[in-house]
């Protein structure tokens, strides 16, 4: 659930616009590297795209009674790393802004930074890091996918108390509002997303692509 | 691995169902999170005006239903496709 479309206001869609691009820019020429020295990694890409563009159409009940859906962000992020995400997230938004009037062009640099930006860098780190405690690749993935997942709504609910701060409990109130419809509606969302995404890597390992040099950051480092 | 994707599988389809029967009263209208925080901003800030509206929307909620199914399958089939083509290549 992303935020609609002249939600946020002028000076925070300019601002959250200016704080995307430099990764938009930074993904778009690794993506241009990936594609140029490794072609046989182009089919991953396509994967993580796709992954992305089947769970973010996923509206999905949850326990609080409302509906959203996942972001399909932690696959690609584990193949390819956080930037490559940043720019497939933009093309999914873009896709959801215009054909489905989800989201918005306005509010398309806040929508970015969360699901593209912030939900991948959370997912990095929190793969490295599992990865540093002796995690085992699935167990590595499902936290990385179940992180990212909830970080882009608590990111998203965070970008909504900035720009609509509580008249009486200031920012800090108005985040507690937007947490409460957003990040507990998304935990088990965040929880069945993290499931998929193993399973789709599971397919992925039972194909060999370990063996790749696709599988970038399950091998080695990738930002 | 084959019999633990099963499972995953069948996990991530029961916790997406369990809200169906949690509210089975009818007491939940599993409407969008998006247009509750929609209803906070307006709790907050009564005289916020939008001040853009999307280019186009889905005359219905059918077509709106229909788009997201083609955005489910253009993903789907990507996927089904490489993976497909993949697990042919290693048996062939």
């Amino acid at each position: 659930m992303h935020i609609m479309e002249g939600f946020l206001p002028v000076q925070h869609s300019i601002g959250w616009g200016l704080a995307s691009a430099p990764f938009l820019v930074h993904g778009a020429n690794r993506i241009r590297k990936i594609l140029r020295e490794q072609p046989e990694a182009r089919p991953m890409l396509a994967v993580s795209g796709a992954f992305l563009f089947v769970l973010s159409a996923l509206k999905l009940p949850s326990v609080t009674g409302s509906c959203s859906h996942p972001t399909g962000a932690g696959l690609g992020t584990v193949l390819f790393g956080p930037s490559v995400v940043a720019v497939l997230s933009a093309i999914v938004l873009l896709f959801q802004s215009l054909l489905l009037a989800h989201g918005g062009l306005t509010t398309l640099g806040a929508n970015i930074f969360s699901m593209g930006i912030a939900g991948p860098l959370i997912a990095y780190a929190v793969f490295k890091g599992a990865k540093a405690l002796g995690a085992g690749i699935g167990i590595g993935v499902f936290l990385a996918a179940f992180f990212a997942d909830l970080g882009t709504y608590v990111v998203t609910s965070l970008q909504l108390a900035l720009a609509f701060p509580d008249p009486a409990s200031g920012i800090a109130g108005a985040a507690t509002k937007f947490l409460g419809v957003f990040a507990i509606t998304q935990v088990p969302l965040a929880i069945t997303e993290a499931l998929l995404t193993v399973v789709v890597v599971n397919l992925l390992l039972q194909r060999g692509v370990n063996k790749d040099a696709s599988l970038q950051t399950l091998s080695r480092s990738a930002l | 691995m084959t019999r633990q994707n099963l499972i995953l599988i069948a996990l991530a389809i029961a916790i997406s169902i369990l809200p169906l029967f949690m509210f089975s009263d009818g007491s939940a209208e599993f409407s969008g999170a998006d247009g509750q925080a929609e209803g906070i901003i307006q709790e907050l800030h009564p005289t916020y005006e939008p001040w853009a509206a999307p280019l186009w929307e889905p005359p219905s909620g059918e077509i709106e239903s229909a788009l997201f199914a083609l955005q489910a399958a253009i993903g789907a089939g990507i996927l089904g496709y490489v993976l497909g083509r993949r697990h042919g290549r290693k048996s062939a």
